[in-house]
Parts: structure tokens; sequence; C-alpha cells
């Protein structure tokens, strides 16, 4: 219960075309997320699952019924907005049970159902507050008891973690990580925060321009990134991405090479460098050279190590850690 | 509210300011309570005095009171006024909700129009108002007043609260959507609430138009049984005499009612003004 499977989705407003076909499948029990830069369509998308915009063409199936023609609530979904939006004048019970109510469930099972949802998220302490007096992290949550409350077939997150400090994010991100785990529930979560995405993942959908580049596991993407889009934009600090012909290979475009697969030396090694910036966090030292051969590069050591602005340094890519892309910026295999 | 220490002279001068606009706005309302309380004579000898044990005279209120009938005027004003800004109200919202959550073909055109209400006066198409009433039998009725001012209030409600509620999260609307809210139930149990401050507003500025209006009444409803207040008061002013006692008394009298209308609204007020300048 809760597969979803998009065909050739198309989206326009007037004449521009946000999404342009779109093909998805996502299994029962799956936790997908769409990332991509803003104004990839990736919200637009979820939109179009969740029913709140209608597509320009193209066919969106629930557990295997065509749901085009289905209003939002008909769909067996739940969703989850960045901004929280919780009804501002109904008190955190009620904000859970509206949904139910609407269905028409009897008072008794929308109080047991709210009852259970709100242990699950320990919500019991605020169940009589309303959300003003509530703070962000316990406001998401909320909204989050609020979708759970619906045992949808379907979770939708827009980018609920992007309202949230960075501590609250990663409690939430544990928290959303343990809901999927408990409840085996199918997710859909959108965000542009790579981090969010290869942690939570099970599979990773990277969209650009309304277009899905790459759909994949989160180590996949890391370690085969299809084209070039994908390569910089998953993996933090980015992927270097080195013109082909300053290295002299032929038929290929562009070398892709991370920074934590490049070893520094002051003696030896490829690529003469100069270090123009560096980074210091403890676990990693990142550096920035500027190399007489390959260009700006970023070079990711773990550990703490003394290097100073001017430094020259010799940097030796991994060969075998290397990404050929070709012509079309798609990899060469 | 902000810490920073102003100085006693620059507050100083700011109270001052206030206190002086405070005087200018409440003198011809003090005024004219103060002299419904005299006596003819003392009105036009001394009418800047307050009044004394001698002057002192009810005589105004209680012609106001037997003469005519007063109390079904301002029976007829509270109708008119609460029924036309109830509908001003409902209408202008719902057609604000449609303006600012629909998108459809006209959008902004159709905006514009409902917008140019607030700088045409209602009065140009008197003649047609008039000739429209006589053709559907409704003059002399309260109804034609209500018409009349829902359609005088509509303009600017549609056009402050479309304002307010492209301010409503969208998200929210959405969210209701899923919970399997109908659109009249997102409209009134999640947007109109939201808008309440902006509805206050809007009420204020519709209301006090309507309530001291005196054209319309004396065109549409000038008969006994639909008179308003100040239609009504207008009978103690004559082309050679005119009872001062009496129109004063029943100015001041027609004062109240607007006075806890406004009392009700203005705290709603004062966060509608505010809302979107300061947050």
């Amino acid at each position: 219960m809760g597969s979803l499977n998009l065909k050739s989705i198309r989206k326009a407003f007037g004449n521009h075309e946000v999404l342009k076909g779109i093909d998805l499948e996502v299994k029962d029990g799956e936790f997908v997320i769409f990332v991509g830069p803003s104004g990839c369509g990736k919200s637009t998308l979820l939109r179009v699952i969740a029913g709140l915009e209608d597509a320009t063409s193209g066919s969106v199936q629930i557990d295997g019924q065509e749901v085009v023609n289905t209003p939002p609530a008909k769909r067996g979904i739940a969703m989850v907005f960045q901004s929280y939006a919780l009804y501002p004048h109904l008190t955190v019970k009620d904000n859970m049970g509206l949904g139910l109510k609407q269905m028409g469930a009897p008072k008794a099972e929308v109080d047991a159902k709210v009852a259970k949802a709100s242990g699950m998220l320990s919500l019991e302490p605020y169940l009589a507050r309303r959300p003003a007096e509530l703070s962000g992290g316990q406001r998401q949550r909320v909204a989050i008891g609020r979708a759970i409350v619906r045992e949808p077939k379907l979770f939708l997150f827009d980018e609920p973690l992007s309202n949230l400090d960075a501590a609250l994010r990663v409690n939430t991100r544990l928290e959303i990580a343990r809901l999927h785990r408990s409840l085996k529930a199918t997710m859909i979560y959108v965000t542009h925060d790579q981090v969010e995405a290869m942690t939570l993942a099970d599979k990773i959908v990277v969209l650009n321009a309304g277009q899905i580049e790459q759909i994949g596991s989160p180590m996949e993407l890391y370690n085969k990134p299809a084209n070039t889009f994908v390569a910089g934009f998953i993996g933090s600090p980015q992927m270097n991405l080195i013109e082909a012909g300053r290295l002299g290979e032929g038929q290929v475009k562009t070398i892709g090479i991370r920074p934590e697969h490049i070893k520094l030396s002051r003696d030896n090694g490829d690529w003469k460098s100069k270090v123009i910036h560096v980074e210091h966090l403890g676990a990693d030292t990142i550096l920035y050279l500027e190399t007489e051969i390959a260009g700006l590069l970023t070079v990711r050591l773990f550990g703490e190590h003394r290097y100073d602005v001017d430094d020259i340094v010799y940097a030796s890519p991994d060969k075998a850690a290397m990404h050929r892309f070709g012509a079309d910026d798609r990899v060469l295999r | 509210m902000s810490k920073a220490r102003i100085s006693p002279l620059r507050s100083g001068f700011v109270h001052l300011a206030l206190a002086g606009y405070t005087v200018i706005a409440l003198f011809p309302v003090v005024l004219t309570i103060m002299n419904s309380l005299k006596d003819k004579n003392a009105i036009f000898r001394t009418p800047l005095a307050l009044p004394t044990a001698e002057t002192f005279s009810l005589i105004g209120y209680t012609t106001v009171l037997k003469q005519g009938d007063f109390i079904s005027y301002f029976q007829n004003s509270l109708i008119v006024t609460v029924v036309s800004i109830f509908f001003a109200l409902l209408f202008g919202a719902m057609a604000a909700f449609a303006l600012s959550e629909y998108r459809f073909r006209g959008n902004a055109l159709l905006g514009l129009y409902l917008a140019i209400g607030i700088m045409i006066p209602i009065r140009l198409g008197t003649v047609a108002i008039l000739q429209g009433m006589v053709a559907a039998g409704l003059v002399n009725t309260l109804t034609a007043l209500i018409l009349v001012y829902t359609a005088q209030g509509l303009p600017l409600a549609i056009f402050i609260l479309s304002e307010f509620m492209r301010s409503v999260s969208d998200d929210l609307k959405n969210a209701g959507r899923i919970d399997g809210l109908s659109e009249y139930a997102i409209f009134f149990r999640l947007v109109l609430p939201l808008v309440r401050p902006a509805m206050a507003t809007v009420a204020v500025f519709t209301m006090i138009p309507i309530w001291n209006d005196l054209w319309f009444p004396l065109i549409l409803a000038p008969g006994e049984a639909t008179k308003t207040v100040t239609l009504g008061s207008q009978v103690f002013i004559g082309q050679f005499v005119t009872n001062w006692n009496a129109v004063l008394a029943a100015l001041s009298l027609a004062i109240f009612p607007v006075l806890i209308l406004y009392v009700i609204f203005s705290r709603q007020l004062i966060r509608g003004i505010t809302a979107g300048a300061v947050k």
C-alpha cells in the first residue's frame, strides 16, 4: 500500500515549462528524495503528486489507481510543509485530528489516533496548546503528527527542515528517519540540502531544469554520477571538474575528481600548485589550490594539517577514482 | 518596542503636537455635546461656556425624544448600517478571496474594475439609481439604502481585503485542501479569521460614511417609516427657524452608536493598520 507511478508529467505556467516529462516509479515503503537547485521543479512535482497543482499532461498513479482527477483529500496522501502550515486558531489536538474529522471518522477513533501519533512524537504535554505557543521544532513535530494521524499511503515532505536551526534540523532529521523505519510508509521528500538527501534517502532523484538527471541510491550517485551536473551537485565540498584538454586526454571533455581523492605532498607529485586558502574544520582540512596544469582545485584532507597560504605543494589524484565525462557531459564508461 | 532613550524635550514636542491635534479633533464634538445640554439663550450668548446650574437644560433631548419617532430613526440607521457592513464585508471578502486565490483570465483587469469604485463617487449615479429603485418598487424601503451602501462599500473592501488575503500563506490553504476542507471551509474557517484585523479596518471605513449619509436617505427613503437619524434631525432645521437645542441633542445622540461600534472594532483596527508595516 503506497506505490507511486509517474508517467511523462509535464507542467507549464503560461509558456514557461517547469516540468519537462518526468517518469518515476516509487515502490511501497521507499524513502525517495527529490533534490536539486532552486527552480528545478522539485516542489512543483511534489504539488502535482499531492494534487495541489494540475499537471499539464501525464499520469499520476497511486497504488495503481489513476488520481489525476482526484482531489487532494481523496488521494490518500499527507503533506508536511516548510512553513508548518498549522491552523493558528486550533489546538495541537484539533490540528492533528481535523483531517480525520473531515473524513467523518468517529470521535473515539480520532482521539485514539491522535494519542498514538502524539505519543510517537512526544507531543502529549502540548496537546491543548495553540501553534503560537510552540517553538519551531515543536510546530514541525505537530505538522508531522498531523500527517501520521491520517495514516496515508504516501507521506509528502516539502523542505520540512528548512525553517529550523542547525541543531534542531539534525534532531528532526533523525526523528523522520526513525518514523520511516517504524511506520514502513512510503515517503517522498523534497529538499535542496544534499546532506538531508544523502542521510535519509533510499533513493535520490536529482532534478535539474524540470528534468530528472539521475535516480539512484545515495552511494550510487556519489560513486557513479551519470553526468557533470550530478557530479557537481552531490558531495560537499564539490567535485573538482577539470577541463580534460589541460591534462592532455583526448575524447574526454571533463575530468572529475572528488576533493577527498587527492593526495598532497610537499616534495613531489603530479600537479605543482600554490595554496590560496585553507579551512580548518577539525575533522577535515580543506585546501584551495591554484595548480599550474589543472587550474583551481579543492582538496579535502582528513584530520588536522599545517598548511599555510602561499605554500607550494604537489597534488596527486587517485587515478582509479577519476570520473570521465564526454562532450555531452555524460559519463564515459 | 524600542528601548532607545528619547530626550524629554523631543518627546515633549511630540506630545504637544499630539495633544494639539486631539484638542482640534475633539473640539466640535465636545462643543456639540456641551451646547446640547444648555438652554437656547445660553447657546447663543455663550456658546463656548460649559453648562452651569442656570443654563443647564435637557429641553433639546426632551424635544427630540417627544418629536417624531426618534427611536425608530435610530433603529433604521442601525439596521441600514449593520446590514450594509455585513454584506459589504461578506461579498467583498468573497470577491477578494477569488481575486487573490485563483488564477484565471482577466484576474488583474477584474481587480482593477472592482477598485474603480474607490475613485468614482457613487453619487454620480444617483439619477440612474433612483430610476432603478422606482422601477423595482424599492423607493422608501430600507432595502434600497442597504443595496446602495453595500455597493458603495464593496470597492474599498475588495481592495484592502485582497491585499491582505494575498499575505495568507498558500501552505495553510493547501494543508486545508489535503485535510479535506472545501473551498468554502477554507475561506470561512482558515482565511477569514486570519484577516480579521483587515475586516475591522474595512468595517470602520465603511460604517462612518453610511451612518453620516444624508444624500441617499433623502432621495431614496425620505418616508417617515424609513427615515435615518441624520435625515430625522433635519426636521429641526428650518428655513427660517432652527431648533438648535433639538439639533444638537439629536447629533449628540447620533454619535454614541458609532462610538460603540468603533470601540468594538478599534482594537482590531490598530492591528489592521499596522500589520504589514510592523512585523
